[in-house]
């Protein structure tokens, strides 16, 4: 071949293949799953082997009480809806049908790891072991967070979307500094992922390798914006290759496959491996909050639809036919439901406690003396009004 | 005595809290290898290592919130953004989180974090180098905001604001960088919250803060020749800020004019001006006025020297305090009948 004929052949070449195949190999390993990771079907039937990636189905005690907890969460959720009608609690926003990611995300979590939770997440919260009251007060409105985030180790519920992603970054970059094997897992909805602290603070996360793991509940709406408006991404779990983040994605209505796939996220977090972007197939069964009319803008059939891939039924069909679960355990895990919605109800029925002084309380550690001086007007204006 | 800069205080400062707490750690762009653009973090990293005092990747929304995460699991992080304009990113993050995570969890997380901002102008910046941003940050409960305005100051301020459990927005005048004094460090002023009488006066104090502190020293000075005997009153803290000092002055004098860089319309210099009126009016000899930067963007460069307050502007805005009990025509000819 002459000169001229190899440099064209080999420009040729450079066209067409990737000069770093490194570069190549590594992102393809970052992938998600073509097809969500699914252990069970719609029916609670297990699925093939091919449908369940690299991960492995977790232990029947976990998932017996992956359910336990999931009817209680429901039975919850159900109760501070109703709550709500009764002017109980000013909003609630609905995780109904998000059960498996709710339950499944804070089970693959110990206690010393930590939650960055979005508002809609009230049910992973009375997961967590927060008392209701104290997870409802934001909603219920006598102050902006209700539980001591250090002692629960989940930050407050976060309103601006998103923007708790960097938080955790950082949080669990300390952890990894301070020699703790800490992971944080961050809550994220498919509206979320557009924000702009979504991009920096899964960037961040890869940069300083911090143990994060990002769950997307992608429960198909951000309020009435749907998913098809929001991206154009294959998915939203192929946004984690762009930062070096190993990503996945995963039947969300599937108890047993969301438990498979955190608890391996988590552990992946844990053991030094970097974040992992985790992107949660679901539906948002109810409207955005009881303000919002969700017939505006989708259709009760697609709704019928996802209600027939319920997260409870399909787990609650397979434990049943392995025995794991029996009647009997069915019927005790509704009646605890019962007695935990009681107790959410007498806590909510009561009048919650306000100090209209505390307000300035708690701005500062020492007050400076504007807050000082306001404090005390609004003392005369309330001593005014007694 | 040695003589010291402004940004070798402030480094020395830095360097002084980083060896007294192992959890305080510096980071933004560039303040690592290259010791930041103004040199404010210079030898650093070199010195207490890439753990102490790194680079982050560009993106001043995901610093602060990075920054919040950590100083909610046992950091004092102290974060520079390059430029007061090239903070707006974070804003969200400083307004919505860390202003008021504190309050929204009733004192159970605290934020002892300091974000430092190079800002205001007068060093020929171009468009997005010179902004005084202080006004939206003093606007907001829960951020704490302090502007030294001499060598000794801005040592001894930023430890304190290091040393501060809650979040000090710490803006350094950046054409003050190269302003040298007989300084040794360590050094410690006064507390936070404690204005200072930087010349004392009987006719009218100037109250400045940050870049016009020295524009008013000048005029003062010059003010002499003039036959006024002004007072200059370095506020140092906008939040805590010192009402009395402030107060003391006006109520000893009878007048008051506010020296402030940024634009005037809804600034800071307007909530000084009204907190002067509600607490001095009794005493008061004249209307309270303010020599500010016009309403407009700050300026490019060239004409960047008709927007400053100068001492020209400040002199003048003197002669109008009523002296001769002769009304102010500029304000009363403003609103026609």
């Amino acid at each position: 071949m002459t000169t001229r004929a190899a440099g064209t052949a080999a420009r040729g070449r450079a066209a067409t293949e990737p000069a770093d195949i490194g570069t190549a190999e590594r992102a393809a390993r970052l992938l998600p799953a073509g097809v969500p990771i699914q252990f069970l079907d719609a029916d609670g039937k297990p699925t093939d082997e091919s449908r369940r990636g690299i991960y492995t189905e977790p232990p029947a005690d976990l998932l017996v009480e992956a359910y336990r907890r999931m009817v209680i969460g429901r039975r919850f959720d159900a109760q501070a809806t109703a709550l709500t009608k009764q002017g109980r609690l000013a909003v609630y926003p609905s995780s109904h049908g998000q059960e498996a990611c709710q339950i499944g995300g804070v089970l693959a979590l110990r206690p010393t790891d930590w939650l960055f939770p979005t508002y809609r997440d009230s049910m992973a919260l009375i997961t967590r072991d927060i008392d209701p009251v104290e997870a409802l007060t934001l909603l219920r409105g006598d102050w902006h967070c209700g539980y001591d985030p250090k002692a629960h180790r989940t930050a407050p519920q976060c309103t601006p979307l998103a923007t708790q992603t960097p938080h955790a970054a950082g949080l669990a970059y300390a952890a990894k500094r301070r020699g703790e094997d800490t992971v944080a897992m961050v809550f994220v909805g498919d509206g979320g992922t557009s924000e702009g602290d979504f991009h920096e603070g899964l960037n961040f996360a890869a940069v300083y390798q911090a143990p994060v793991v990002f769950l997307i509940q992608n429960n198909k709406f951000a309020i009435s914006v749907p998913l098809t408006k929001q991206t154009a991404a294959p998915a939203l779990a192929y946004k984690g290759v762009g930062y070096g983040i190993r990503s996945e994605q995963v039947d969300g209505n599937d108890p047993m496959a969301v438990l498979a796939v955190l608890q391996h996220a988590v552990e992946s977090a844990r053991a030094g491996e970097g974040p992992v972007l985790v992107e949660a197939h679901t539906y948002r069964i109810e409207a955005h909050t009881n303000a919002d009319d969700a017939t505006r803008y989708r259709d009760e059939t697609e709704v019928a639809e996802w209600q027939r891939r319920d997260p409870i039924s399909r787990l609650e069909s397979y434990l049943l036919s392995t025995g794991a679960l029996t009647d009997e355990d069915i019927g005790a895990a509704r009646k605890q439901a019962e007695v935990f919605a009681g107790q959410v109800r007498d806590g909510l029925n009561a009048d919650p406690k306000v100090d209209p002084l505390e307000l300035f309380d708690h701005l500062f550690t020492e007050p400076t003396p504007q807050l000082r001086e306001q404090r005390q007007w609004l003392s005369e204006e309330l001593e005014g009004e007694a | 005595m040695p003589t010291m800069t402004m940004a070798q205080a402030l480094n020395a400062a830095l360097r002084d809290a980083m060896t007294d707490d192992d959890s305080v750690v510096i980071f933004g762009e560039d303040v690592g290898t290259l010791g930041g653009v103004f040199r404010i973090t210079d030898g650093l990293a070199r010195d207490f290592g890439p753990d102490r005092c790194f680079d982050t990747p560009l993106a001043e929304s995901g610093i602060v919130g990075f920054a919040l995460g950590m100083a909610m699991n046992g950091f004092k992080p102290v974060v520079e953004m390059q430029f007061d304009a090239f903070a707006y990113p974070a804003f969200e993050q400083l307004v919505s989180h860390v202003a008021t995570m504190r309050n929204r969890t009733r004192g159970a997380v605290n934020v002892p974090m300091v974000i430092r901002v190079p800002y205001a102008g007068g060093i020929c910046g171009v468009e997005h180098h010179s902004d005084s941003s202080e006004a939206y940050y003093a606007h907001t409960p829960g951020l704490k905001l302090f502007t030294p305005a001499t060598v000794e100051d801005a040592y001894s301020l930023l430890r304190q604001a290091i040393d501060d459990p809650d979040p000090v927005v710490f803006m350094e005048p950046k054409k003050l960088y190269w302003s040298k004094a007989e300084v040794t460090t360590p050094v410690q002023t006064d507390p936070s919250g404690t204005a200072a009488v930087r010349r004392e006066g009987t006719d009218a104090p100037l109250v400045a803060y940050g870049p016009t502190v020295p524009v008013a020293l000048e005029a003062a000075a010059a003010a002499e020749a003039e036959g006024w005997s002004l007072e200059v009153v370095d506020l140092r803290t906008i939040v805590p800020y010192d009402d009395k000092t402030v107060v003391a002055s006006v109520r000893k004098t009878g007048r008051c004019v506010v020296v402030s860089e940024a634009a005037g319309f809804a600034g800071v210099s307007a909530e000084i001006v009204a907190r002067v009126q509600e607490r001095c009016f009794h005493s008061l000899a004249a209307p309270v006025l303010r020599v500010t930067g016009w309403d407009i963007p700050y300026p490019p460069p060239i004409v960047e020297k008709y927007h400053l307050p100068g001492v020209d502007r400040v002199l003048d805005t003197v002669a109008r305090l009523q002296w001769d009990d002769e009304p102010d025509h500029r304000f009363l000819e403003a609103v026609p009948a």
